[in-house]
């Protein structure tokens, strides 16, 4: 997951909808771990994609290694 | 289907629009507005936003379609589509076909957000500060049941909380913590990659 931080204005739904890899910093600003996120989450992560009012987040794909 | 069912159809889809609408933009601000609380996350009032738009849209159509294919009117499609075209009350039924086609507008454009970019959805979103009115002049101008008791009750109640929402919008301030701070940095950054 991928955050442009210049567009980010701390609206804050992405960790409402995906706390599982996204905290708040003390000014509300997201905090994303960093590394892949398990299939299983998926879902979730794309919703607090589509739901950031400023398009601020995006999901890409990482070359799984073998 | 008889004529009657048809008439009350579009009378009843429009009142419900009318609730729904103003709904719709509540809501809008109250996500601006970055409302919450224990018990209201912020993405219910993104999701509601979203959804009771939806459902306008529908009862919308639902209105509209009635309305045309009633042969009592015998709008026909051309009102419906082109503003102030139809032969009955041009000025009235012209702005519900304008507020209509505003949100539908607002709302395809909502739904291809990712492609269109987030400013130019912006500047299209900021024309349901003209599509409301339009809808609102549209029932008192041309509504049936305008003037009864039922319906300017919900016109009150309507106007009243958008006006309500629209207040706190002006009077609040900006809700990004760090609003001043970053406008001044976009400010010098596309000054430096501007030219
Ligand atoms: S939803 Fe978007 S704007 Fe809000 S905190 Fe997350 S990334 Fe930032």
């Amino acid at each position: 997951m991928w955050i442009d931080r210049t567009k980010c204005d701390a609206h804050r739904l992405c960790a409402e909808l995906f706390p599982e890899s996204i905290r708040l910093d003390d000014w509300g600003y997201p905090i994303i771990a960093s590394g892949p996120i398990p299939a299983s989450l998926l879902p979730h992560a794309q919703r607090a994609v589509d739901s950031c009012p400023v398009l601020a987040l995006a999901l890409r794909r990482v070359a799984r290694r073998a | 289907m008889s004529d009657t069912v048809l008439w009350y159809t579009t009378r009843g889809a429009g009142a419900v629009s009318l609730v729904l609408l103003s709904a719709v933009v509540v809501l809008g601000v109250l996500s601006t507005l970055r409302f919450e609380s224990a018990s209201w996350p912020r993405f219910l009032t993104s999701a509601l936003h979203r959804n009771v738009a939806l459902t306008a849209i529908v009862f919308l159509a639902l209105h509209i379609v009635t309305a045309v294919v009633d042969p009592f009117t015998h709008l026909g499609w051309l009102a419906a589509i082109v503003p102030f075209s139809s032969y009955y009350r041009p000025l009235w039924l012209g702005f519900g076909t304008v507020a209509f086609e505003l949100l539908v507008a607002i709302s395809v454009t909502s739904l291809v957000r990712g492609a269109i970019g987030h400013a130019a959805w912006r500047g299209i979103h900021w024309l349901s500060y003209a599509s409301w009115p339009a809808a609102v002049l549209h029932g008192f101008g041309t509504g049936t049941d305008a003037w009864s008791a039922w319906m300017l009750v919900i016109d009150v109640v309507c106007i009243l909380a958008v006006l309500a929402a629209i207040c706190a919008r002006l009077l609040a301030r900006p809700p990004d913590p760090l609003a001043a701070d970053r406008a001044r940095f976009r400010d010098r950054v596309s000054r430096t990659i501007g030219r």
